[in-house]
């Protein structure tokens, strides 16, 4: 006999412990939840910089502390956790194939299903940076793992490429333990980490942002020896001439997270090319019926404090959906308009909204100050001025469901700057 | 005193090791790398050529329709996957269309299968072909293998034979005995009657060191992309009509779901590197013949070196100056197709008469398939774990490979030293995450079965260490 329950939640990170416990603090009584790992808490436990927890717990915690009471608080729910288990595939009825040591091989039945899968980081591979092929070049969430959870140093003269916030923390780190970091390029005209990042792990340690830059080059047979840095223009073409030779034996990538949905693509959950994960409503119910997404699986944060909110939501989402069923309204669509890379969610089915729903976007470039419109075709629903915005750092909205009552149409979001040139 | 000693562990050297272990003879088997099939074997096309294109009266014609005809037996016999894909060779024109006719003659002619498509037909087969193609010759029976897959388990079975391997043995001299050679490296000295010459891009140097080359390597650089195998980009192998350059850039779609593209060909610059101009050329000339091509989904690049000879075709023959000193070079494309073939032609014309092959009734020549979790039944799996749970505890999550799967990798025969030489072998590390994942685990189970601390454990090369020292 199929095992079954009313609920699964795959992952157990940062949003999978929220949501499981969400899930379970309201009424839902045979959850579980599957990590591929020996423990839970995902990627927050080698994490162990400080500035998790401000919004959800108003305090400064280090990644493991900020787990530690999702994993305290799981406990106390009795939250059923399955660790060192694989989810190998998940299928549009709602089954579940997952393998562990215990049991081997195992198909579960869900009711609901909660997607809290994380996300993997942009390599090398993808970025097709040309040269050699020596030991030494990294993902900096890897050499994080090396260096936090297995406990070893990966190098001592260190080149960082890409501003990304663990890229950053890294540098810090990795020059707290000894190493040089001779600097950071990023090829975009700003950084793509955030703004506190910036001042804390480079301006303190005096390490260089080089801006417009990327590695065009990496030597070394065996381990590396030494990479090229050139400037790039505005297409972000590398400039000849500009090339610059760092002697370094590690290279960290922090170009960017992915989220990870192989599982959701082999299911037919629709992706939202923009974010590179599940289209979701404003319950984050996916395209399938019962399946609901969230946490770095869902898009990319910068904030673990923003995926513990979402993962919440999709909790009470699939609880919303596990007492009444899918909406049976049509659905309109959320679109990014001029200057916004992306909306989550990005439809809603405006009477199914208990009350309120925000709305999670990107703008596209750093502005000073900007407009940023949201209208349903003609009719402008909000307007605000919004001061220094970069595309780092996630905005918010909130809407209650009285003001999206009788909209008839697709709603978009737009950034306009402000010119204060006149 | 060795009977025989084979220089270079490619897909030539492990096949004729194999082969060799057959009889009653010592043979070493030796590389400078680290693992076996580590340079040109490790970074080529994957594709067993029919036979079409080799130009009449060439070895690589002769040799290159007997070795596509062996490998489905020899892929039997080793375990080893091999998928028939065909391919298309895609004319854009009626000049294009007039050399297909060349083509098809030789297949005609070597008894080679081959059908002609239409414009239309070829495109609801392959629809990502490009809307300039007017006219496709299809080759149905080309397969493709994974290349080091072949010479590992030929390696292995060699080493069960008997056969000693050495890796991170370079060779640095040759001198002459009265009874034949000693070849120098620097840890050990090897006394043999024989050699014989498989240094791939080396060729030219190794024959340097007992005698004087008739002919040189002139490495020719060749630059692909990988594409994510939830790609579903082409079923066949799509060539362009070869032209004087080679055979074009092609797509193909390799036995385990990713996609290549490429490769270029380039002699001025013989390093394996990756440049940022080669993959330009690879990007622009995929176009010839598809469209739609998702390079985006590109998760690695890599760069492998053809051993161009500068005879045109392949040479086997024995060194006319160095009696004994076997010379197998020059072996570029369909160098990988052939392969089986060489083995089998220089054994015959050039080893038998000179030394007595007494069948060694004792030489196992198959090797069983190592246990793929996911290519077994739920049955075969529910009792592969019930014998060793290990193969239910899951380490690379792209490509869904088990710890179990690892540790048999590493103490086989031949076995994995390195977490390249795991990647080789189980594939840890070759899907989207690119080992981003799996890397440390990879890691921890290789220091775990080798007895070497974590920092010991190397990505390839003896001084290729990934982690430098134990944190404090």
């Amino acid at each position: 006999m199929m095992k079954k329950y009313s609920a699964v939640v795959i992952g157990g990170g940062s949003a999978g412990l929220a949501a499981g416990i969400t899930l379970k603090e309201n009424g839902i009584e045979d959850v579980l939840v599957i990590e591929k790992d020996d423990m839970v808490g995902g990627i927050l436990n080698q994490c162990i910089h400080n500035g998790f927890g401000l919004h959800t717990f108003k305090e400064q915690m280090s990644g493991p502390a900020y787990a530690e009471r999702f994993k305290v608080r799981a406990e106390e729910v009795g939250l059923n956790i399955k660790l060192k288990t694989m989810v190998t595939h998940i299928h549009e009825d709602r089954t579940i194939e997952y393998v562990n040591p215990q049991e081997g091989y195992v198909t579960i039945q869900a009711d609901a299903i909660i997607l809290a899968v994380g996300c993997y980081e942009r390599n090398r591979g993808a970025l097709a940076i040309p040269g050699q092929r020596p030991a030494g070049v990294y993902t900096a969430g890897q050499a994080q793992r090396y260096l936090n959870i297995d406990g070893y140093q990966v190098g001592s003269r260190v080149f960082i490429l890409g501003s990304g916030d663990i890229g950053l923390i890294m540098a810090r780190r990795m020059m707290l333990e000894g190493a040089k970091v001779y600097g950071v390029a990023e090829i975009m005209p700003y950084s793509n980490g955030l703004p506190r990042n910036i001042k804390q792990c480079l301006e303190d340690y005096d390490i260089p942002l080089y801006l417009s830059h990327t590695v065009t080059n990496i030597y070394g047979k065996d381990r590396l020896e030494r990479i090229e840095v050139s400037k790039v223009d505005e297409k972000l073409r590398p400039i000849k001439g500009t090339e610059m030779y760092f002697d370094v034996d590690t290279l960290l990538l922090s170009v960017g997270l992915i989220p990870e949905n192989h599982l959701g693509d082999e299911a037919g959950i629709a992706m939202d090319p923009r974010i590179k994960g599940p289209s979701v409503d404003e319950n984050y119910m996916c395209s399938i019926e019962g399946f609901f997404a969230c946490g770095n699986g869902l898009h990319v944060h910068d904030l673990v404090d923003y995926v513990t909110l979402q993962a919440q939501r999709a909790a009470m989402g699939a609880v919303h959906y596990l007492k009444n069923g899918k909406p049976q309204e049509k659905e309109c669509r959320v679109m990014p308009g001029k200057g916004v890379l992306y909306t989550v969610p990005n439809r809603i089915h405006p009477h199914n909204i208990d009350k309120t729903v925000e709305f999670f976007f990107r703008i596209n470039e750093p502005v000073d100050e900007a407009v940023i419109t949201v209208r349903c075709g003609e009719r402008v629903l909000r307007q605000v001025k919004k001061k220094y915005l970069v595309p780092s750092v996630m905005e918010r909205m909130m809407f209650t469901a009285k003001q999206l009552a009788d909209i008839d149409g697709d709603i978009t979001f737009e950034m306009e700057a402000v010119s204060h040139d006149e | 005193m060795y009977d025989i000693v084979i220089v270079g562990a490619g897909i030539i050297g492990t096949l004729m090791a194999r082969e060799l272990s057959r009889y009653r003879l010592k043979t070493a088997l030796i590389d400078k790398e680290s693992d076996v099939a580590n340079e040109t074997s490790m970074a080529n096309s994957a594709i067993v050529h029919t036979g079409y294109d080799p130009e009449d009266g060439t070895l690589k014609a002769l040799l290159n329709v007997k070795g596509a005809e062996m490998y489905p037996q020899l892929c039997r016999e080793l375990g080893c996957r091999i998928k028939q894909t065909g391919a298309y060779i895609a004319a854009c024109g009626e000049e294009e269309e007039a050399h297909l006719e060349i083509l098809a003659d030789r297949a005609e002619r070597r008894g080679i299968e081959y059908a002609w498509l239409s414009n239309e037909e070829a495109h609801i087969q392959e629809p990502n072909l490009s809307d300039h193609v007017t006219k496709v010759l299809d080759f149905p029976t080309t397969c493709v293998i994974y290349p080091w897959e072949v010479a590992i388990a030929a390696a292995e079975t060699a080493v069960k034979n008997g056969t000693e391997l050495y890796l991170n043995h370079a060779c640095t001299g040759i001198d002459r005995t009265e009874t034949g050679y000693v070849v120098h490296t620097k840890d050990r000295d090897f006394d043999t009657k024989m050699i014989i010459n498989c240094a791939g891009i080396f060729a030219d140097e190794l024959y340097a060191m007992v005698g004087t080359p008739d002919f040189e390597i002139r490495p020719r650089k060749g630059e692909y992309y990988v594409l994510d195998n939830t790609v579903h980009f082409v079923k066949h192998i799509v060539f362009p009509v070869p032209s004087a350059k080679g055979k074009g850039v092609l797509a193909v779609p390799t036995v385990y779901g990713n996609t290549l593209i490429g490769p270029n060909s380039d002699f001025s610059d013989p390093e394996i590197t990756t440049t940022a101009e080669g993959l330009a050329y690879v990007r622009e000339n995929i176009t010839k013949t598809l469209k739609n091509i998702p390079l985006n989904m590109s998760i690695r690049t890599f760069a492998g070196l053809r051993p161009s000879g500068s005879r045109g075709d392949f040479i086997i023959e024995e060194a006319k100056d160095a009696p004994g000193f076997i010379n197998i070079a020059g072996i570029e494309s369909p160098g990988l197709a052939s392969a089986p073939a060489i083995v089998e032609y220089a054994i015959d014309n050039l080893i038998r008469p000179r030394t007595a092959l007494e069948i060694n009734e004792d030489a196992v020549m198959t090797r069983e398939r190592p246990v793929v979790m996911s290519e077994l039944s739920e049955e075969e799996r529910t009792e592969m774990i019930r014998k060793d749970p290990r193969y239910a505890n899951i380490v690379c999550r792209c490509e869904q490979i088990s710890e179990g799967e690892v540790v048999d990798c590493i103490n086989r025969p031949c076995g994995a030293r390195t977490v390249k030489g795991v990647k080789k072998r189980v594939r840890p590390g070759m899907g989207r995450c690119q080992g981003g994942f799996c890397e440390p685990k990879v890691l921890a189970i290789l220091s775990r079965e080798l007895g070497i601390p974590m920092t010991e454990v190397v990505l390839d090369a003896p001084d290729s260490h990934i982690l430098i020292r134990e944190n404090r």
